[in-house]
């Protein structure tokens, strides 16, 4: 039996996981990341549009804050995130950016003086200080009251994964690149690492480590149309839910984009939409100011993407050989703005679409985009009921997007994850009271139990084909878990995967040529993955209310009363579904308690404590009138949750801080 | 490779179904049918011989390379090595020899190479099986060598304090050089790296361009010469230009080397 020893497993090696590596290599912990793929290619580097950081360094970002970055936050989680997270992150935003700044990434700057923008379908000219020239640049995003989306071009994710994995090399850690973990070693509530399949021979490696952290990212292809890499197709939530110790959070909470590119899928970025550009009908119609008066095509994600389906319901689609689509209309930006600041989206729209965006318009509809849902953390990033898992990025339900998150959010999230969980993975690796005596049976036992596994799967006689199932379970979960849901169609979908889950354990491979074999990779995938999708289907299908992008046909409303509260599932071993359990959420101590988000339907159903907290929140607004940061104390604690490290205020150039700027 | 070496195996064909874009359920064809040869070899089976074998698509609207080659994987033959990762031309993992010539599979359409689409794993890279080869352990160990990272000054940042001021064109100017995304064409279409095992390759030279740029990487040129101030490096050049000719995201990568050739051999006479 092959071992490896180390002190920090990270499985994924995209931003978060990178990140995480870097910060327990520098607190003097060895760390090893597994990754699928060779870092770089990662599904980060598909962030496009940027990364939100409130530096309030462009005029249209000036007056922001973290207060104004948390209220956005909340608004579009529809509250269900974990307000003290989103305080977090908030406040720790600007720091990674400024370290990613020093890192090397090439962030667009502030150039001083005029220049004209398109706000609302029209040429406006606006004017950059003098003092915010060189600064790093923002642009306007979703969901968002000040222009606060910091960025790279459209490469943003792609330049934020160079300079951090090359910061991952630079730091000598190393990556097992081709690696798979197939489940996580565990034994009576403890975490110890994982048994890891090699992609390039097959074989197995038990990994053995102090600290096990899961950035695998998300789950986009449990759908069929998605925006996602190829890769995520929710390996690493499926791990966890295997363990039957660590619960997955918020699974229903699934984001559809409203900018896929028609039928592919491939995303084009609400950069798109932030600097400009707008939808359109069959006619040629710009129907979203018609929905959403407030923020038009800028409301947030899972509101742009309903009122599109809405629209192509009413018959306004456009239609084509694959279906019906909108369009997005981009050429009013001009071709230079375009091929500076939008070049990725030019290269995609020729290659994919043989259209020039500079001229043509762009065939898009709504693709599955982000998994909200991951595995439940406390704020540290460690399962509460997992010792030694921890997880970050969009793996993780840290809960800073609760049912929706906002665009830029997650890039951020990564980063910033990476950074807290990191510090605290090294905590937890500096506590002797976290040392383990593993008896090395139990290793063994991991391992065996998964070569038995896999040598069932090659010796099979059965009947079933990896990918029918896989391309069933995606059409399944298009169709009848999408952006639209009914309590029939979840039955339905629900009474399916059940079909094939069971039917996937009568997978028959034709494949059986040493090495890693593709087919038997599917195979296994596709076990877990139905998994996965039962976990998702069946938490749409028991909440009944409508909830960011979760969107009950027949339950419309947002009910605070009955369901202000965190769906958790876990998956008993032999069990053909999964259990959920609902964790509630405070009010009382809620910083911004529920109301309405500013875009979308304004009919909710209260719950019962929200006049309470919010009459206690505006007697505090009165008596801290003018201090925004003894205000924000009195509403919410969270400076404690965070690393000493990384506590303290952010400077801006409306904000200077007196001093070393290392008090808060 | 010539289908010469096919001789020990039959040369296979196979008819597949259609299939849409993304390569989704709907079977939308458009007629045509297309032939994709693509070399077969997996190192870890002793059975295994380099051959290439065919396999017949039904042509479909907006279908690339990586739609028809999920398609023959799923439908056909499940046993076929390849590596997609984003399938939308930004992550370098699916770079292949096709018709000839490297380029990104992802992004290739087949009706533009097509009917008869022969795709070969890129040369210069340790195999894997069949298409799919090691870029990955290659772009690792170029860049311990040349330590690509930015090496930054020693004290520790003060995050809480605002970022420091760049020019907006020098930004863009480094973001330019950093778009590259690893995928390897440059090193499969250059002269010097089918000669030179250690040769760092247009994508390494393109590095130290750019931390040469970067104002935060404390390097100067006599620490750049140390890493590639010699034939392995930006010497070893013959200015063949098959790297820029490939490049998928067209950086200036010969202009790039000339330069960096000319700022060494400044500090090499000093």
């Amino acid at each position: 039996m092959k071992v490896v020893y180390t002190d920090v497993l990270v499985i994924g090696g995209g931003l978060a996981g990178l990140r995480m590596a870097i910060a327990a290599k520098r607190r003097g912990h060895d760390a090893v990341i597994l990754s699928l793929v060779p870092p770089k290619r990662s599904h980060s580097k598909a962030a496009q549009g940027g990364m939100q950081a409130s530096l309030g360094n462009v005029i249209k970002g000036q007056g922001d804050n973290e207060d104004v970055h948390f209220e956005d936050t909340v608004r579009g989680s529809d509250w269900g995130a974990d307000q003290a997270v989103v305080r977090m992150f908030v406040n720790t935003a600007p720091k990674a950016v400024r370290e990613l700044a020093a890192w090397g990434v090439p962030w667009s700057r502030v150039r001083r003086g005029d220049r004209t923008v398109i706000i609302n379908g029209q040429k406006v000219t606006i004017t950059e200080r003098d003092e915010a020239h060189g600064t790093v640049a923002q642009r306007d995003f979703g969901g968002t009251k000040k222009w606060r989306t910091c960025y790279v071009s459209d490469g943003t994710g792609h330049a934020m994964l160079q300079a951090v994995g090359d910061q991952a090399i630079g730091n000598g850690i190393p990556v097992h690149e081709r690696a798979e973990a197939l489940a996580l070693i565990h034994d009576g509530g403890r975490c110890y690492g994982a048994v890891v399949r090699d992609l390039i021979d097959g074989e197995l490696t038990a990994y053995v480590a102090k600290a096990t952290a899961l950035a695998t990212g998300g789950a986009g292809r449990l759908y069929r149309v998605t925006t996602n890499a190829v890769i995520c197709e929710g390996i690493g939530h499926a791990l966890a839910l295997e363990t039957g110790a660590a619960a997955l959070g918020n699974m229903e909470a699934v984001q559809f984009h409203p900018t896929g590119i028609f039928p592919a899928g491939i995303l084009v970025t609400e950069g798109c939409r932030g600097d400009g550009g707008l939808l359109k009908d069959v006619d040629g119609h710009r129907f979203m100011p018609d929905y959403e008066p407030e923020k038009k095509e800028l409301a947030s994600r899972d509101v742009v993407s309903r009122r599109m389906e809405e629209h192509i319901r009413k018959g306004k689609g456009v239609k084509s050989r694959f279906g019906d689509h909108l369009w997005l209309d981009i050429t009013l930006l001009g071709e230079k703005h375009i091929k500076t600041n939008l070049r990725e989206v030019f290269e995609i729209c020729h290659h994919f679409l043989g259209v020039d965006p500079t001229k043509d318009l762009v065939a898009v509809r709504p693709a599955q985009h982000y998994t909200m849902g991951g595995v439940r953390t406390l704020p540290t990033g460690e399962s509460p009921t997992l010792k030694g898992l921890f997880a970050a990025g969009e793996a993780a339900c840290w809960d800073m997007h609760g049912f929706n998150r906002l665009g830029g959010n997650s890039v951020a999230e990564t980063v910033v994850a990476g950074m807290i969980v990191g510090e605290f993975i090294a905590d937890f690796c500096d506590d002797p009271g976290n040392e383990f005596n593993l008896p090395t049976g139990v290793v063994r036992e991991h391992v065996e139990r998964e070569q038995a596994k896999l040598d069932a799967l090659v010796a099979s006689r059965g009947t079933e084909d990896a990918s029918a199932l896989k391309a069933r379970m995606q059409e399944i979960m298009t169709a009848k878990v999408g952006i639209f849901r009914t309590g029939r169609d979840l039955e339905e979908a629900v009474a399916e995967l059940q079909q094939l889950l069971q039917r996937s354990r009568n997978i028959g491979l034709r494949a059986h040529s040493p090495g890693a074999n593709p087919e038997l990779v599917t195979a296994y995938r596709v076990q877990r993955m139905l998994k996965l999708a039962l976990t998702v289907a069946y938490g749409a299908l028991v909440r009944t209310e409508s909830r960011g992008a979760h969107y009950r046909e027949d339950f419309p409303r947002r009910n605070d009363a009955e369901w202000l509260k965190r769906t958790l599932a876990t998956w008993k071993d032999g069990e053909t579904m999964p259990t959920l359990d609902y964790e509630p959420l405070d009010v009382m101590r809620m910083e911004l308690p529920p109301g309405w988000r500013g875009y979308g339907a304004k009919d909710y159903v209260d719950h019962p404590d929200t006049p309470r907290r919010q009459a206690e929140v505006e007697a505090l607004k009165q008596q801290y009138a003018g201090d925004r940061f003894a205000l924000q104390r009195a509403l919410l604690r969270y400076d404690d949750l965070l690393p000493a490290r990384l506590r303290g205020r952010n400077e801006r150039i409306d904000e200077p801080l007196a001093g070393t700027g290392r008090a808060a | 490779m010539s289908e010469s070496m096919n001789m020990h195996v039959p040369h296979r064909i196979i008819p597949v179904v259609a299939a849409a874009a993304d390569g989704t359920a709907a079977s939308v064809g458009t007629g045509g049918k297309i032939r994709i040869r693509a070399m077969r070899y997996n190192p870890r089976d002793p059975a295994s011989v380099p051959h290439l074998q065919t396999y017949e698509l039904e042509q479909a609207e907006g279908m690339t390379l990586f739609i028809a080659l999920s398609e023959i994987r799923e439908k056909l033959d499940p046993s076929l090595q390849f590596d997609f990762v984003c399938r939308a031309g930004i992550c370098g993992s699916c770079a292949m020899v096709i018709n000839g010539r490297p380029g990104l599979a992802c992004r290739t359409l087949t009706k533009e190479v097509g009917p008869d689409i022969t795709l070969l794993p890129l040369p210069g890279f340790e195999l894997i099986g069949d298409l799919s080869v090691n870029t990955g352990k290659w772009m690792r160990a170029m860049s311990e060598r040349l330590q690509a990272w930015v090496h930054m000054k020693e004290e520790e940042l003060d995050l809480s304090r605002i970022e420091a001021r760049m020019e907006p064109e020098l930004a863009e100017q480094i973001y330019e050089l950093d778009r590259c995304i690893e995928c390897g064409c440059c090193v499969s279409g250059c002269g010097t790296a089918q000669m030179r095992e250690d040769f760092v390759g247009a994508v390494g030279l393109n590095k130290v361009a750019r931390f040469r740029l970067d104002p935060r990487d404390t390097r100067d040129d006599d620490d750049f010469y140390e890493l590639i101030g010699d034939d392995d490096g930006v010497f070893g050049c013959m200015s063949l230009l098959g790297c820029h000719d490939v490049c998928p995201k067209q950086l200036p990568l010969a202009t790039q080397i000339a330069f960096m050739r000319r700022k060494m051999v400044a500090v090499g006479f000093k």
